[in-house]
């Protein structure tokens, strides 16, 4: 199932802004990669141009080369909408569809697929999902319920759930605790630790301590200044970085001195 | 210092807030109440001039034939004009309201909303004029060659009208009469789809429409019904337009395309009110009152329906 993401040289822009400059950068299969750095640095950015979620922005572009299994992300001929169909992705804040039921909303994408399921099949679909995102136990009573009925951390799982359902080969995720309680924070931790063993994950994170509990490899993003383009500084296995980065700012960084 | 500044600050707050806060309270109070006496007042005047109207023996009400006689063609007229228009310009409505907000290029879009707002100020008499002049004639053509293939429907049984000024040519008019208010509100709702809903769908891999299908239609379900509601109350009390297109003979029929049309309330009004005296005059405003009626319950309607959809998605 997992894949592994080459990215080398890659430049995102917005508009004329250079957003990232000249990232090259390897996101092992059956891994967690971690981006960390401060704001505005560019990590977001690099993280939705993984699965071509960049380019909804109007005016927004990117330079150079994501390969995924042999093939370029951004080749010519290469649907985006198919590419965020292997590539999966859980935002910042958990934005189940509000009109829909739970299992519709684990449903959402594989309906997209245009399959037909009959209720047995769709009933499995979901109930796989829900029990990889470890929410079955809390939901299973109350599926025809709208997912906007669960709490903060429910729904974040329902989120991951409904981009589990669709069977992609690698999961984005942009802060995905970011608007969670600890004990939620944890669930998506654990969470995140047997996804691993199917999944490539690249998560971006703002919690240092987070980066380090759940990575396997750690990448440290950086800006010269407002208005500059950011750069990758650094990266490795988590242990290392953590402890003896080779880059000064990494270890600035990383120890709190900034940002 | 600091502390003691902001403490005294807080006081003077509070101090000048207990003058406020009641002065504006009572301020939208009042402003609230005023709406509440215009209706009332409004309702009070239709039901004392309409009295007498209601209590006539039906010999003395134009046509000779009772009130309800009287009425019943003129409320069929109305419900099927406002019905035919609102099938028109509904679905072209949103339409226009989806391609501004997902799919033109902002230059385009703001182009074509700023062409939508304009029609909204166009005066109304100014679409009974083209109604009659221009569109009339033309859709005379396509009524007899309505009525010629498609004559075995009802709906086109003719015999085709040849001035073209039928039920038809005035709900086309109040159509374009009624997009400009569906398309603008329509258009905002859809721009308040929330991003991450957007993205949430886009992320799945859906395409545009199937992205639309999925965040920004059931988000904004509720606000386009409120947007065709809107349109309904003009396309039911539009009069001059109605009143220049239609040629009435009072019939109530679901033939669109004949000689044969029943008249609108707010046309009939506006026609016959000059020469009216008497008796006559208690009839058109008892019309007035069913007109006002009408308008009501639709919009009672609507509400309800919007309320219990909103319930049943538990949002």
């Amino acid at each position: 199932m997992a894949k592994t993401i080459d990215v080398s040289d890659l430049d995102i822009y917005y508009g004329s802004f250079k957003a990232v400059e000249d990232v090259t950068l390897t996101m092992a299969s059956r891994s967690v990669t971690a981006l960390i750095g401060p704001s505005g640095c560019g990590k977001s950015s690099f993280l939705r141009s993984l699965n071509r979620m960049h380019e909804v922005i109007p005016g927004a572009r990117v330079e150079g080369k994501v390969i995924m299994d042999g093939r370029g992300l951004y080749d010519v001929d290469v649907d985006p909408v198919l590419v965020r169909r292997d590539i999966g992705m859980v935002f910042q804040r958990p934005n189940p569809f509000p009109t829909m039921s739970i299992a519709d909303n684990v449903l959402a994408g594989k309906r997209l697929n245009g399959k037909r399921m009959n209720r047995a099949e769709a009933a499995e679909i979901v109930e796989r999902a829900l029990v990889s995102a470890n929410l079955w136990n809390e939901v299973k009573d109350r599926l025809r319920k709208p997912g906007a009925s669960l709490s903060g951390g429910q729904q974040q799982r329902l989120c991951i759930a409904r981009a589990l359902a669709v069977e992609p080969q690698v999961l984005l995720m942009d802060e995905p605790c970011s608007a969670l309680d600890p004990i939620s924070t944890t669930a998506i931790e654990d969470l995140i630790h047997t996804l691993k063993e199917r999944y490539t994950i690249v998560i971006v994170t703002h919690n240092m301590q987070q980066a380090a509990r759940v990575s396997d490899t750690t990448a440290f993003f950086n800006l010269a200044g407002a208005g500059r383009p950011g750069h990758l500084i650094e990266s490795g296995s988590t242990p290392k970085i953590f402890s003896t980065p080779d880059n000064p700012a990494t270890e600035a960084y990383i120890s709190g001195r900034f940002g | 210092m600091w502390s003691t500044g902001t403490a005294t600050q807080q006081t003077s707050q509070t101090g000048r807030r207990t003058v406020a806060d009641p002065f504006f309270a009572g301020l939208t109070r009042a402003a609230a109440t005023v709406i509440l006496l215009a209706l009332a007042g409004v309702a009070a005047f239709l039901c004392s001039e309409a009295w007498p109207a209601v209590t006539a023996p039906s010999d003395r009400i134009a046509g000779g034939d009772g009130l309800v006689a009287y009425l019943w063609p003129l409320v069929f007229g109305t419900l099927l004009a406002a019905a035919l228009a609102l099938a028109i310009s509904a679905p072209l409505a949103i339409g226009v309201a989806l391609f501004i907000s997902h799919f033109a290029p902002r230059r385009l879009a703001l182009l074509i909303s700023y062409v939508v707002d304009l029609l909204a100020a166009v005066p109304s008499v100014v679409y009974g004029l083209w109604g009659i002049f221009y569109l009339a004639p033309k859709l005379s053509h396509i009524y007899s060659w309505l009525a010629d293939h498609v004559g075995w429907l009802p709906l086109f049984a003719g015999p085709a009208s040849v001035t073209g000024r039928t039920i038809l040519t005035a709900g086309v008019v109040l159509a374009v009469m009624t997009l400009p208010v569906i398309s603008a509100l329509s258009r905002e709702v859809f721009l308040q789809t929330p991003r991450l809903q957007e993205e949430a769908a886009l992320a799945l891999g859906a395409t545009r429409w199937e992205m639309i299908r999925m965040a920004v239609l059931p988000q904004g379900r509720s606000g386009v019904v409120s947007a065709t509601m809107l349109g309904l109350g003009r396309a039911l009390g539009e009069t001059m337009a109605v009143a220049l297109v239609l040629s009435a003979s009072g019939l109530v029929t679901f033939n669109l395309i004949s000689t044969d049309n029943p008249s609108t309330i707010a046309a009939n009004i506006a026609l016959q009110f000059p020469e009216a005296t008497g008796i006559q005059v208690n009839t058109l405003v008892a019309s007035g009152l069913a007109l006002f009626v009408i308008t009501f319950v639709v919009n009672f309607a609507a509400r309800g329906l919007v309320a219990r959809s909103s319930k049943s998605e538990g949002s």
